[in-house]
Parts: structure tokens; C-alpha cells; sequence
């Protein structure tokens, strides 16, 4: 039976050499955390199912850093590895995977040029292909959009453009069905309300997203500990739980965490 | 130890090389049929789909079929499993035919593709599985599945919508559908496994 998965985020801020691991909550007020390579053989060790590493800072410059947090990072650790952050052409696709990356996540990219999703899916299969949707709530019926039950009434939800520094009115829950018609082997939905604030994941907005793609969803934003984890996977469709916060400051351990989960009967990776 | 590495231009072959010079084998990136010559093992990897592998590969085909005959152990990795069979779903393109069956799209009862950990059945004992149980989970990422004709191969099983051919073995020849380079240590076990078989 396919077990449910753990993945640590990584937030790389690439201006130092190596990088550093930043934490920061619904996206701003950034902390410090770790180096990149270093945080990711850590959570390898302790039965992390998948690395996730975003580029936050984005730029083209600082590309070749990524690249050795990559390349070291898929020195040492034995699980597949999807990167993250400022990728915007089929280029820079190209080089995440040459650097050891085993699938890309487009988000602001794919929306603005939506035929990314296709290409990369075409060079290197679906499977490599991870959709990102920053997804902030909007409250009321939404005129069109697609409506979503919440403690808060009817809602639905936005995408955001730059890592929350833009929107233009896109329906998330729509466009994950889109990323799937185009070719996205997986969507990482990423709440923007709960991101950091340990507050738990959006049920409403999982379960949204769930109920109507057929590819596997990771849910993320909000992770505060391992009872929204089990709650996830419990009360939605998740294929997989996404968290940074409370493995990077040692709230709680990878195996920690999945063992809490496997004694109240959610199938993980021991 | 060296081991050839089939580089025929599809998908990044830097886990598989890494994951093999982590447990001390010499992995060599192999990009010309001429140069697939005196390895002690060689690995099929293969990603994206199973027509575009198979245009890639055909070149190989022949220097491929030479190391299969003279007792070279080979070991095939995803869509380096499924290429050993007739023919796929997912293409018209014909596959190698080493060994009799098909590749079929897996079920609309579950998420395509499998994404993830799953654990093994194992079936019949081999070299590559020395010391892997039916508790130990293996990375997929796969949207179909190979259906051998004779059963016999069939080193162990994963469920999945309906049972899948997770490992097949047949003499010098060894395939997974997982990916050993992705499935942490013990992933790197049944590599490990794979390398000392080549080398006796």
C-alpha cells in the first residue's frame, strides 16, 4: 500500500555561498535556520520521503548557488529531490535536473506561459512536473470562481503571482484542474493564510483541490505540529504533507512525527 | 568495479551515478553503443515515456543484446524495466522483447501516476533482493505497469489498484520498477546487491 509523505521545505535564500534556510510566516518576517545541503541530510537521516527546496530569493544571479546546494545535497541524500523558485524557461529546467534535481516546481511561470507545464512534462514526464498554487482565501461566493465551504462562509481561492507579491484574479482551485489538463504529475498547494503560523493546514482548500484532480496533492502552509499532519490526511484526500517550521526548529523529528501518525493508523514509511 | 550507466540522452542520470558511487561501485556514463564493452554490470535507467526511451535506446539495442547473451548481469530501472518487455500502452513503439508480455496503463481506481513510497511482495528469492523484506518501502513514480506472460520472473510484487510487477529476475537479467537510487538505504542495498553479483 502507497504510504502517505513527510517533506520538509527547504526556503533557500541563495546570497551566501552555500545558502541558508529562512523560515518566514504568510511569507514575510524571515528567520533563520540552517544550511541548505546540511538541514537536508538531516531530515534524509530521520525518514524524510522527499526534499523540496525553494529558491525565495529567485534570481538569476545567484542560479549557480542552487546548483551547488543541489549537487551537494544529492551527494548524500537518497530521496527524490524537487527544486523550486525562479524557474522560467525550459533552460533553467534543463539545468535544475542536470544539477541532480529529480522534478521542478513552476508556479508564477506556469501561470504567466501555462505551455511550460506541457514542455517539461513532455521532456522529462509528468512525474517531474510539480504545479506550486500560493492560494490565498477570498471571502464571499466569488462570481464564477469556484466555491468552497469554510468556517467563514462561502470563499474561494487566489492565486498568487511572486511569492505572494501579486495577484490577478486566478481561481486556484480551477487552475490546479488546468495544471492537470496540461500535464502536472502532482500540484504543491501551498495555503498562503496559514503558511507559518503553525495554525494547521486548510482543510477547505485541500479537500477542494482533492476532490477534483486525479494526481497527488501536498498539502502545505500551516504545519504547527503532528496532529495537523494526522487531521490532513485524515479529513482530505492529501497525498503527501509538506512542512518547514517545526522540523526546522526542532519542534518535532521527521520519525517523530510519523510515528505518531502510523500509532493512530495513517499508512507512512517507517 | 565498473558499471555501465546507459546514457542514451533521456532524463539525468546524476542520482544513479551518485547512488552508485556511494556504495563504492565505479559507474561510467556510457553514450556510445562502441564504448559499451568489458563492464561487469550494466544499468538500463529510463525516465519520461516509453517511446521516446525506446527511440533513444534502439541504438543500444544490439551492443545491449551482446553483454545480455555473454552473461553480462544487467539491471533495468523504471522505464528501463518496462523497455525489456514487447510493447506499451503508451506508445506503438516496440520494446526490446527480452522478456514476453506487455506494459499496461495503470487503473482509473487509483492516482496516476504513483507517486511515492509502496512496499514489496516478494515472490521468488534473487540476488538483488538478498536481505529486503516485505516491510521496506521502495520510491515509484510510474503510470504503467509491466505484465510479464510468464510469472516465473517475477521477483516481487506491489500493490497498487491492482498487484504490479515491482522486481523481475531471470538469470543475468534484473529489473525494478522503483527507483533503487531514490528508496534511501534500502534502495542502495538491492544497488549494492546488484554490484556484488556482477562482480563474481
Amino acid at each position: 500500500m502507497l504510504a502517505r509523505r513527510i517533506i520538509p521545505c527547504l526556503d533557500c535564500d541563495l546570497a551566501v555561498p552555500l545558502g541558508r534556510v529562512v523560515k518566514g510566516i504568510e511569507f514575510k518576517q524571515i528567520r533563520y535556520a540552517g544550511v541548505p545541503w546540511e538541514l537536508a541530510t538531516r531530515y534524509y537521516e530521520e525518514g524524510a520521503d522527499e526534499i523540496v527546496f525553494l529558491d525565495i530569493t529567485a534570481s538569476s544571479d545567484r542560479r549557480e548557488t542552487m546548483f551547488n546546494v543541489i549537487r551537494a545535497t544529492a551527494k548524500n541524500v537518497f530521496i527524490p529531490l524537487a527544486v523550486g523558485g525562479g524557474i522560467k524557461s525550459l533552460d533553467d529546467v534543463r539545468s535544475v535536473f542536470k544539477a541532480g534535481a529529480d522534478k521542478v516546481t513552476v508556479n508564477t511561470t506556469a501561470l504567466k506561459r501555462p505551455g511550460i507545464i506541457s514542455e517539461i512534462a513532455e521532456e522529462y514526464g509528468s512525474q517531474a512536473c510539480v504545479v506550486a498554487i500560493d492560494a490565498k482565501r477570498r471571502d464571499g461566493p466569488g462570481d464564477g470562481r469556484i466555491s468552497v465551504p469554510t468556517p467563514k462562509g462561502e470563499s474561494w481561492f487566489e492565486c498568487s503571482f511572486y511569492g505572494g507579491r501579486e495577484f490577478a484574479g486566478v481561481d486556484a482551485v480551477a487552475w490546479a484542474m488546468e495544471a492537470e489538463e496540461l500535464g502536472a504529475g502532482e500540484i504543491l498547494l501551498t495555503s498562503m493564510d496559514r503558511d507559518g503560523t503553525y495554525d494547521g493546514f486548510d482543510l477547505p482548500l485541500t479537500g477542494a483541490v482533492c476532490e477534483r484532480v486525479r494526481i497527488p496533492v501536498i498539502a502545505s502552509g500551516g504545519c504547527g505540529n503532528a496532529e495537523h499532519i494526522f487531521e490532513v490526511f485524515s479529513k482530505t484526500g492529501a497525498s503527501a504533507a509538506l512542512a518547514a517550521s517545526i522540523f526546522h526548529y526542532g519542534e518535532w523529528g521527521v520519525h517523530e512525527v510519523k510515528r505518531y501518525l502510523s500509532d493512530r493508523g495513517i499508512h507512512v514509511r517507517l | 568495479m565498473t558499471i555501465a550507466v546507459v546514457d542514451y540522452g533521456v532524463g539525468n542520470l546524476f542520482s544513479i551515478k551518485n547512488a552508485l558511487e556511494r556504495i563504492g561501485a565505479r559507474p561510467t556514463l556510457i553514450t556510445e553503443p562502441e564504448s559499451l564493452t568489458a563492464f561487469e554490470g550494466v544499468v538500463v535507467p529510463g525516465v519520461g515515456s516509453f517511446g521516446g526511451c525506446m527511440r533513444q535506446l534502439s541504438r543500444f539495442e544490439g551492443v545491449l543484446r551482446r553483454a545480455l547473451d555473454e552473461g553480462t548481469p544487467i539491471l533495468g530501472i523504471c522505464v528501463g524495466m518496462q523497455v525489456l518487455f514487447d510493447g506499451s500502452e503508451e506508445s506503438p513503439e516496440e520494446g526490446l522483447g527480452w522478456i514476453s508480455g506487455d506494459v499496461i496503463r495503470l487503473p482509473d481506481s487509483v492516482l496516476v501516476p504513483q507517486m511515492g513510497w509502496n512496499t514489496l511482495s516478494i515472490k521468488k528469492e534473487t540476488e538483488i533482493l538478498e536481505g529486503i523484506s516485505d516491510e521496506d518501502f521502495f520510491y515509484f513514480v510510474h503510470s504503467y505497469a509491466c505484465v510479464p506472460e510468464d510469472r516465473s520472473v517475477l521477483a516481487a510484487t506491489t500493490e497498487y489498484g491492482l498487484e504490479i510487477a515491482a522486481a523481475v529476475s531471470r538469470d543475468n537479467l534484473f529489473a525494478v520498477q522503483f527507483h533503487p537510487e531514490k528508496s534511501g538505504v534500502e534502495g542502495l542495498n538491492i544497488l549494492e546487491n546488484f554490484v556484488r553479483f556482477a562482480r563474481c
